[in-house]
């Protein structure tokens, strides 16, 4: 009954894979390895450079109308700044589920300060960002030191806030805002210098952030130079550089030859180069990136874990609050219904962008990435008329596809 | 002796081997963890394996459970006399192998009965007989003499119980061959004889078992015969009851490998011994973080002195990493009592940044999970312990930290294209390196390093030995924790024993050899009386 035996000898392990070659495979194999290694975010920017490329092409060229671009700064923008916070989050290994609440939130305390009792709107918007502050280390505590997962917490807070907002509210929305504030979440830089056919301060300013992208750029490549690390061959940087280069001035010039720079362009850019510094550079950064990578590790280390949560929790709050005042004073009202369902925008866009599910990866940049990616895609359908059923049809199968792959690429790679 | 009513009913193979491995071959990528072992057990014998830690034991009995499905491993397994192709554990179930893990497989929310059948329940029609499922389990409780409710959850019970459990559990699926990983390493001394007992009635019953164990008083009372393993080859089987097997040729056999130069050449520590020791640990006791009925960490105390390389040796469980991690910023268990000294001044390390503000660095067994962000860079994996000096107002200094990792990927000798590789794509050895690297950046007096050179290939080994080497002739004090008795023989100036918890041992350099070491690291000794004499003195006297 048993089967003759056909043994089957077990094929020895493929050898490991050689040693570097000479200088020249060497310097292929580093770009590759360099290309892999950020493979995420090279390919989510290619991703959106296609995208951009076919919604241009198939609304005909409305895509990049300047009026249309100013319109994809704005509608985004609230978003954008969830995204900042959620990535975040997520590098810390955390979720956070409340964030759309609380835009409500805070936008409808702030419509009653501003709108009920009149206070100045730089004083109630210092009121509502504390306010978010408040609610985000709140839901911090019972993370961090008490220990309830993130998910539960913030789960929480979504329906308190939500409540909460209904409650204060009393199921109206409550509007119009001061005119200054408006202004800065729906206006642009003021006109000023001579009359040219464009808006001379954000063509300034796109010219300073060109000046800042070529120094940082060779700065970097410099140093890359003095550490032996294996740098771009000079042609590909040069490619590297015009590219980006190319991008920020197409962005100005449309800008510029609408009505210029929208406000919130210049509070995202603040947020981007503050937070993208602050998670490279600062030690509490790097913390973040530490408890997120490995928790038992980061513990071993030093790390100061439940404070690093805990802060991590306190400024997501605080960016929830922004972009509940953004979004209240751009439809000049707070309703009880804003920010429905904005939590999992922001969570998409982040894991778009290049954040993993099990933490400790992704960049503040990567996103915005994500983030213009979905925002893209929205704008794009609504010109070419595609219903939103389809548009959530399409942005899920955009989620599973991206995620897909990079779980795909991790794992032919073998890290 | 032999088995009259058990077993195979209908075809009963005369006397002979119950089990037969042949020649198995087991490897894994860069390593051959079986090479050419063979195994033989008899009917209704308790089969003991022995042999120091990675000598193969575990491999080897999952080759046997089809762990290991087959095909993935060469030679010849045959039960009851027929061939074994199990491809995967229930297949080898199916045929009445059942293995029993060091950490138990019981689901801790369901009740003893439910767990017994989990997989397995008796049903009709797809429908659970619980009233049957009871009453069999009531059976197998008597059976194995848990006096407990069938219905009581498995999380309320201790894991002494909860062993036994398992073990009816086993006896549910018609067990012929019971295979045991080291039983008794997570029980008390009163649940440990418990289980013992238990065998031997098993044994008398005719159910054949093959247990792994440390512990050689234990293979004393229970085995009959006892196989020895050591480097992934099965070195002889010797019967137990032969008065010629005694517990030293059971050592010979487990260390009886000779000691070649794969160490650096290193003068002996000659410090003055009056000076107040750098680290000094005082009745260290520890209990087990969720089983506070166990000491796990019991009234140590050691010291080591500055320039020292001081060696702890112990089988697992032993409570060497307990030990080490709980005195690191009581980073394991429930602290009970105890203190550290540093140059004779007690300090803190109730916490890991107070533990490293004074000077102490613990450099993990387990580098991949307590060690390292794999997904990060070198030099950020390098730079984690001491961002706060690398920074100025909180701002890390990245020009200086990649300058610092790239001087000890060059020292230290770190294989990687650069220090912004990710981590995880380093070999093993090279992942080592880091972990050290980041401590020794720590700048710390104290380093206790536990298993150091785990899953590194001999090149690496020595690079590593090295660099231990130059960090005790800078003047660290150095607590060398390590498996492998070679690798302590050849690097430490003195050596600590441990064994289930206690220090069973100081031994000097003069008089270590790893025949006094294995004895000392297998001593049972007996839990210290209440009435005992302070600190347990370490010293040389007993066992000579």
């Amino acid at each position: 009954m048993s089967t003759p035996a056909t043994t089957r000898s077990t094929a020895p392990a493929p050898p490991g894979d050689g040693a570097a070659g000479p200088a020249g495979v060497h310097m292929a194999r580093a770009l590759v390895d360099g290309v892999r290694r950020n493979m995420r975010q090279y390919g989510m920017l290619l991703a959106l450079g296609l995208i951009v490329l076919l919604f241009q092409v198939w609304t005909g060229g409305d895509l990049l109308l300047p009026r249309n671009v100013s319109n994809l700064v704005l509608q985004n923008s609230y978003i954008l700044i969830l995204a900042i916070g959620m990535m975040m989050v997520i590098i810390s290994g955390h979720i956070d589920l409340s964030v759309g609440s609380l835009m409500a939130l805070v936008g409808g305390v702030g419509a009653v300060l501003m709108v009920e009792h009149r206070i100045s709107w730089p004083v109630a918007v210092i009121l509502a960002l504390l306010l978010g502050a408040v609610a985000g280390a709140l839901q911090g505590f019972f993370i961090a030191y008490v220990g309830i997962p993130s998910f539960i917490v913030t789960l929480a807070g979504m329906l308190l806030f939500r409540g909460l907002t209904e409650i204060f509210l009393q199921g109206q929305t409550l509007g119009p805002f001061p005119e200054g504030l408006q202004k800065v979440a729906n206006g642009f830089l003021p006109e000023a210098g001579p009359q040219t056919n464009y808006h001379n301060l954000t063509l300034l300013l796109g010219l300073g952030l060109i000046v800042f992208v070529v120094f940082q750029e060779v700065r970097d490549r410099r140093r890359q130079r003095e550490f032996a690390l294996e740098s771009l061959p000079t042609s590909l940087f040069a490619l590297k550089v015009t590219a980006l280069v190319a991008a920020v001035l197409v962005t100005t010039l449309l800008l510029a030859s609408y009505k210029g720079a929208p406000v919130v362009l210049l509070i995202l850019a603040v947020l981007l180069v503050g937070f993208g510094y602050v998670m490279r550079n600062a030690v509490i950064g790097r913390h973040v990136y530490a408890v997120g990578g490995n928790l038992p590790a980061a513990k071993l280390s030093g790390v100061k874990d439940k404070k690093v949560t805990f802060a991590v929790f306190l400024n997501m709050g605080m960016l929830a609050a922004l972009a509940g005042l953004v979004f209240a004073a751009r439809f000049n009202a707070a309703s009880p219904k804003a920010g429905v369902n904005f939590e999992l925008e922001a969570i998409a866009a982040a894991f778009i962008g290049g954040a993993s599910m099990s933490g400790g990866v992704g960049t503040v940049a990567g996103a915005i990435i994500g983030g213009l990616v979905l925002g893209v895609l929205n704008n794009g359908m609504n010109l070419v008329g595609v219903g939103t059923d389809w548009q959530q049809v399409i942005k899920g199968l955009v989620l599973l596809a991206a995620v897909g792959f990079d779980v795909w690429n991790r794992r032919r790679a073998g890290v | 002796m032999s088995s009259a009513a058990f077993a195979s009913p209908s075809h009963r193979p005369p006397a002979g081997p119950v089990l037969e491995m042949r020649a198995i071959v087991k490897t894994f990528p860069g390593v051959r963890a079986l090479s050419e072992v063979t195994l033989s057990v008899k009917r209704g014998e308790v089969h003991a394996l022995c042999g120091e830690n990675g000598a193969g034991k575990s491999t080897l009995m999952k080759v046997l459970s089809g762990v290991h499905p087959h095909g993935t491993y060469e030679g010849e397994v045959l039960f009851e006399g027929e061939p074994c192709r199990f491809k995967d554990i229930r297949a080898s179930e199916r045929q009445g192998i059942v293995i029993i893990h060091q950490e138990l497989a019981l689901v801790p929310y369901l009740s003893i009965a439910e767990n017994i059948f989990l997989g397995n329940e008796p049903s009709r029609r797809g429908v659970i007989d619980w009233r049957e499922a009871l009453r069999r389990a009531a059976e197998l409780l008597r059976r194995v003499g848990l006096d407990e409710h069938p219905e009581t959850r498995v999380a309320d019970i201790g894991v002494g119980k909860q062993q036994l459990v398992e073990i009816a559990k086993a006896l549910a699926k018609d067990v012929r061959l019971l295979i045991l990983d080291e039983p008794t390493a997570a029980l008390n001394d009163e649940d440990s004889a418990k289980l013992l007992r238990l065998m031997r009635e098993l044994k008398d019953q005719g159910i054949t078992s093959i247990i792994i164990s440390h512990k050689l008083n234990e293979i004393a009372q229970i085995a009959d015969s006892v196989t020895i393993l050591r480097d992934g080859r099965s070195i002889e089987t010797l019967d137990v009851r032969d008065p010629a097997t005694t517990e030293d040729r059971i050592i010979r056999g487990m260390v009886g490998r000779s000691l070649d130069s794969r160490f650096p050449d290193r003068t002996p520590y000659k410090g003055p011994a009056d000076v107040d020791p750098v680290l000094e640990i005082r009745d260290w006791t520890v209990r087990h973080p969720l089983d506070h009925s166990r000491k796990v960490v019991d009234r140590v105390s050691l010291q080591v002195r500055r320039g020292e390389i001081v060696g702890v040796a112990g089988l697992m469980g032993a409570g060497r990493t307990e030990l080490a991690m709980s005195v690191f910023g009581r980073s394991y268990g429930r602290y009970e009592q105890g203190s550290v000294l540093r140059d004779g001044r007690a300090v803190g390390t109730r916490t890991v940044p107070e533990a490293v503000a004074n000077g102490i660095a613990y450099v993990t067994e387990d580098r991949k999970r307590y060690g390292l962000n794999l997904e990060d860079s070198v030099s950020r994996n390098i730079s984690l312990a001491s961002l706060r000096t690398l920074a100025r107002r909180g701002v890390v200094d990245e020009h200086e930290e990649r300058r610092v990792a790239e001087r000890y990927r060059r020292t230290m000798g770190i294989k990687a294209p650069n220090v912004l590789e990710a981590v995880g794509r380093l070999s093993g050895g090279n992942q080592q390196k880091v972990v050290l690297s980041k401590w020794i950046l720590a700048g710390p007096d104290v380093l206790i390093l536990d298993e150091p050179t785990r899953g590194v290939d001999v090149g690496a080994k020595f690079e590593i030995y090295t660099v231990i080497d130059r960090l005790a002739a800078e003047g660290k004090a150095i607590l060398l924790i390590s498996s492998e008795l070679p690798e302590l023989l050849g690097m430490c100036d003195r050596f600590y024993t441990m064994a289930a918890g206690r220090l069973t041992g100081e031994v000097t350099r003069e008089e270590a050899t790893q025949e006094v070491l294995m004895r000392h690291m297998t001593q049972d000794v007996p839990a210290p009386s209440a009435v005992g004499a302070g600190t347990p003195t370490p010293n040389e006297g007993h066992q000579e």
